[in-house]
């Protein structure tokens, strides 16, 4: 009896119907999303992508004070800074730390090897990931201590055209420009005096 | 042979609705009959997507969708294969008059009202459409592979970035490579030429059978359902072939095609806004250009993005500018539910709506000319008033459009 009620009128079963779909909509969701899965992977980085991103070595021994290394390297396809800077330059990098976002490196922008107030190994030479941290343009380097259009009081470091963002010669941005935060310092380490190796920490090498 | 050409139609119709759809899709089609300029650009838009697709199939069998050969390649198209400059030019001039005839079809939607019920569902659909069109414009700005090329995709695939926590995997997966590369440019090209393709075809399609389900609005936004003749066909429509069709259509498809080919010959480059300079220089992951400008369709968007500067609620100020141009390019969607109004027209609205419309449409062209030039902080500034215009118009809708005095409406159409 307890059959017949779920029995509809034309003799067909609706809780045997309803149990029916609503399994096949289950098993069939399962499917789909194990189906996806390939379809998504395929958009990562491939194999060859990422061996490309292999760290790669850059000789500084020729790189005068106040220089930028150019041609400029890519790793990761992505333009490499290396800087060395002169005295007179590490002399007035922190003078002007109000004006910065963060003076002190407390974003996750750096290894805590460049943690410190030239956010460097080497006091003179820097390595930055040379991308604008607000939609990656490449900021140009503008290291003369000059009146700039868009900044009076510019004391040297990067200018990005795109957006107007503002960094110090440590990468440090500047308050109040679109940028969110310092431009990122890559894994890297001195294998000698003269060449740097950009892409991997030293214990990890 | 006529009886031989109608058994022919019979025995088709009678396995597939051939004479059926033709009818009610074109001669049996009533569309009012005070139809006036505004009502051209739809048809002119399915011209010009002929076009895209035509020259885009052709395009591709001289392409090569590679970072080593892409920039080449169309140069070979340029320079040695034969038409082969007119096919590219009438493919990038397309994209551009493909804009220039949306940007018109979506304001005279504004002006008469025809996102209104019962034509929401057409007006979600071109949202859609415009939505996919913006898409296939990006994907395929990135193929020429010059350096504003790498450069323009390089900042709007970086915007993916600017979500919290996510944001810089996911700019990963898009790209499928750490910064913008080969892989980028090969992926994009599948789904300009086949992926978006599909699905705008479909959009078209649907947005066509939705509107010729509820039938036109017209610029008078009255009801011309109301009044059915003897065999209920509507009193003020007539049939859209041949009447809008030989009628109207032709001569405006002629029409457009002479601008057209007057750009197409003279100013392919339309002065660097349809082609940017920078993009006659190959991609160079190393030197971003000068100026970093999207090509003019997507300027009042990107001017948005760049009105947020300034942090909010401990979130950068990068994620807000997304937010407010996802926000820009989402709102219009909810339009039918926004507008309050009785009426339909712009001719029998009051005030307010009319005042409105006009300073969201200044606000529109000053966006756009303020994203093709280098920020300043006055601009800045103008470009966030303009922003907060294009904003008020939407959100302050349902509050104008009903306090607003409207005019009486008429009965039946007026001009025509």
């Amino acid at each position: 009896m307890q059959r017949e009620k779920a029995v509809s009128k034309e003799g067909v079963g609706i809780a045997r119907r309803k149990f029916l779909i609503g399994a096949n909509l289950v098993v069939g969701s399962v499917g789909v999303a194990g189906l996806s899965v390939p379809f998504v992977g395929s958009w990562n980085p491939s194999a060859r992508a990422l061996a490309a991103g292999a760290p790669i070595k850059v000789d500084v021994s020729k790189l005068g004070p106040g220089e930028i290394l150019g041609p400029i390297p890519a790793w990761r396809d992505k333009p490499i800074f290396v800087i060395k800077r002169s005295e007179e330059m590490l002399e007035k990098l922190n003078a002007q730390n109000d004006r910065l976002a963060d003076p002190s490196s407390e974003r996750l922008q750096q290894p805590d090897y460049a943690k410190n107030e030239t956010r460097s190994i080497r006091r003179d030479v820097i390595v930055l990931v040379g991308l604008c941290t607000h939609l990656s343009c490449s900021p140009k380097f503008r290291p003369a201590v000059q009146p700039e259009s868009f900044d009076p009081d510019w004391v040297g470091g990067f200018y990005c055209p795109c957006h107007g963002s503002k960094f110090d010669l440590a990468g440090r941005v500047y308050a109040g420009v679109p940028a969110p935060s310092n431009m990122e310092v890559p894994p890297h380490y001195f294998e000698s005096d003269s060449v740097v190796v950009i892409g991997e920490d030293e214990d990890t090498a | 042979m006529i009886t031989a050409l109608r058994n022919f139609m019979g025995w088709i119709d009678d396995r597939l609705p051939v004479t059926e759809t033709y009818e009610k899709h074109m001669s049996k089609y009533y569309a009012p009959k005070n139809l006036n300029i505004w009502y051209l650009f739809g048809v002119l838009g399915f011209v010009v997507l002929i076009n895209q697709l035509l020259t885009g199939i052709w395009l591709t069998m001289s392409y090569v969708p590679t970072g080593e050969a892409a920039f080449a390649s169309v140069e070979y198209i340029m320079r040695d294969v034969d038409y082969g400059w007119l096919l590219r030019y009438m493919h990038s001039t397309g994209a551009s008059a493909f804009f220039v005839v949306v940007y018109l079809h979506m304001f005279r939607g504004l002006m008469y009202g025809s996102y209104q019920k019962p034509r929401e569902l057409i007006w979600i659909l071109g949202m859609l459409i415009y939505v996919a069109l913006m898409a296939e414009g990006f994907f395929g700005y990135l193929l020429p592979w010059g350096n504003m090329s790498f450069w323009g995709a390089q900042v709007i695939v970086s915007l993916a970035g600017a979500i919290p926590i996510v944001g810089e995997d996911l700019a990963i997966w898009v790209r499928g490579d750490f910064n913008m590369s080969g892989v980028t440019l090969n992926r994009f090209f599948a789904l300009h030429v086949v992926l978006v393709p599909l699905v705008l075809l479909v959009l078209v399609v649907l947005h066509i059978l939705a509107l010729h389900e509820v039938g036109s609005n017209n610029p008078d936004g009255v009801d011309v359902k109301k009044h059915l003749d003897a065999e209920g066909r509507p009193l003020d429509s007539v049939p859209f072939h041949p009447y809008h069709t030989i009628g109207h259509d032709l001569s405006a498809i002629v029409v457009f095609l002479f601008i057209f080919c007057a750009v197409l010959f003279f100013y392919p480059d339309g002065g660097g806004y349809l082609i940017e300079h920078p993009n006659y220089e190959p991609a160079d992951p190393l030197k971003t250009p000068e100026l970093i400008a999207p090509v003019w369709y997507y300027t009042p968007f990107y001017s948005m993005l760049r009105a947020a500067t300034f942090p909010l609620f401990g979130l950068d100020a990068k994620f807000w500018g997304l937010v407010v141009m996802a926000g820009a390019i989402a709102l219009p969607f909810v339009l039918p539910w926004l507008d309050r109004s009785p009426v339909r027209s712009m001719r029998y609205k009051g005030r307010p709506s009319k005042v409105f419309l006009v300073l969201f449409v200044i606000a529109f062209f000053i966006l756009g000319y303020l994203g093709t030039v280098h920020p300043t902080p006055l601009k800045t500034l103008i470009a966030q008033v303009c922003t907060g215009i294009y904003f008020a118009y939407f959100l302050l809708m349902p509050w104008y459009t009903s306090v607003e005095m409207t005019k009486p409406v008429p009965d039946r159409v007026t001009t025509g």
